[in-house]
């Protein structure tokens, strides 16, 4: 299959190992990825907080650009980038005064009902499939004890992101089971890291994590999996010493597991190196 | 206009009096034990029309945007937005910011943008540290992660840059 691909800031900088798995991965998988021309930043939580207009503004102009490719489907990795892009179409598809008013500031015609935009977890579990994964597997990831963690912009607000149960979703669940890892329930897979407080209110953030690193560790947690670059850099590098526990990109995962050779490259980018991990489970 | 209208017209939604004050925004914000005011509070504020001392409490900035009250509502309040409206009007009409570091932090991000089309977290993190004066938290954390080699110092940049600005001029930012 052949998507639009929008990978967003973080995944050409602190996320890049999100990037290259994501691209490793489709790869693998047969899904072929076409990113968009020349595209700009979705404004993240600081246009929407601030200005609503260039909110949808700004994710509009990706939108637009997009909609001129062959691709009915485009392919976001990033949860926030994810939330802003589906949030824009919303409010174009539903609101003819501001799509007006968008399409003049950006200055081209947003076209309706022509793009879906999907995350590559909704995209894999419901498009691929678990029994192609399966058949892709060469070193199951016997030992390994995550807890999957969504966090808040893959899911909520539901009537926008519409692809898992938000209050308990298992669809990254599913796929680890899938590739041999030994899933751990736990309560915590909804709620919040603090997002981008990590950058002006440290220590909220700090407080926050922690909360989610004990309540894994109580869960029997060995690692977290996660699908967010901002989740990500919270987590790996914001637990207070003691609590901390490697944290990987689902997609990092799927590539070990592939047996994909570009994995070795992404350990040494994690806050909290995981090779050890994987060493004493024999999966590197 | 009263400020409950105003705040209502441009959240285009759900009007704020469907609220019932049961609260269960509140019980689910991750924020709410260290907000002035709880959401559930704002909300009534906003109600009351209290314009000043919700425009200038700290929670519209220390709400995190994490939609977990507008999910729960059970009469489909979008909290979540109401907040986004209560901090683009404070900005505009020049309130007194009860929590600067947050609003800085979001003009650097916006001028990082307006600069390159996307996102250069060194030089959005400079931005920020000039704008705020905290020049040091974070600093051995930074040179640890460009050590990594997940800094990078230049980045791809949007190519039709004139495109991204003219969307800033346009929206007034």
């Amino acid at each position: 299959m052949k998507v639009a691909y929008y990978p967003g800031c973080s995944l050409h900088g602190t996320a890049k190992e999100y990037g290259q798995s994501v691209k490793a991965v489709s790869r693998a998988l047969g899904i072929e990825l076409n990113e968009i021309e020349d595209w700009s930043c979705c404004g993240a939580t600081s246009a929407h907080a601030t200005n609503f207009k260039l909110s949808v503004a700004l994710p509009a102009r990706d939108l637009i650009k997009a909609q001129t490719g062959a691709e009915k489907e485009v392919m976001v990795p990033c949860a926030a980038c994810f939330n802003r892009l589906k949030s824009a179409q919303h409010h174009l598809e539903h609101d003819e005064v501001l799509r007006k008013e968008v399409e003049a500031i950006v200055g081209s015609e947003y076209k309706k009902e022509s793009l879906e935009i999907r995350n590559p977890i909704d995209l894999i579990y419901n498009d691929i499939g678990l029994e192609e994964l399966v058949a892709k597997v060469v070193k199951p990831l016997t030992g390994l004890k995550p807890v999957s963690y969504y966090g808040c912009l893959l899911l909520r607000p539901p009537k926008i992101c519409n692809f898992d149960n938000y209050e308990n979703p298992v669809l990254l669940d599913k796929m680890m089971s899938a590739i041999g890892a030994e899933v751990k329930p736990w309560s915590y897979k909804t709620d919040c890291c603090g997002g981008s407080f990590t950058i002006s209110k440290t220590s909220i953030v700090n407080n926050m994590v922690d909360k989610l690193m004990r309540s894994a560790r109580e869960a029997g947690a060995n690692c977290v999996v996660v699908a967010c670059p901002v989740c990500m850099a919270n987590l790996d590098m914001r637990a207070s010493a003691g609590l901390e526990l490697p944290v990987f990109y689902f997609t990092e995962l799927l590539a070990l597991s592939f047996g994909l050779k570009e994995s070795s490259d992404w350990w040494k980018l994690h806050g909290v190196d995981p090779s050890s991990l994987l060493k004493s489970l024999q999966l590197i | 206009m009263t400020f409950l209208e105003k705040v209502n017209e441009r959240i285009n939604e759900v009007p704020i009096q469907r609220c019932y004050h049961c609260r269960k925004c509140t019980a689910g914000c991750p924020m709410a034990e260290i907000m002035e005011y709880n959401p559930n509070k704002i909300i009534k504020m906003v109600q009351l029309g209290m314009e000043k001392a919700v425009l200038e409490s700290k929670t519209i900035w220390l709400c995190a945007s994490c939609e977990t009250c507008v999910t729960r509502c059970p009469n489909e309040v979008d909290i979540a937005r109401m907040m986004d409206v209560l901090r683009e009007m404070a900005l505009e009409g020049g309130s007194r910011i009860a929590e600067k570091n947050v609003v800085q932090f979001h003009e650097s991000f916006l001028s990082s943008i307006k600069f390159g089309g996307r996102i250069n977290e060194p030089l959005m993190m400079v931005l920020y540290k000039l704008k705020s004066g905290d020049l040091f938290s974070d600093v051995v954390m930074g040179v640890g992660m460009f050590l990594k080699g997940k800094l990078s110092l230049v980045s791809p940049r949007t190519k039709d840059i004139s495109a991204v600005r003219n969307i800033f001029s346009k929206t007034k930012s």
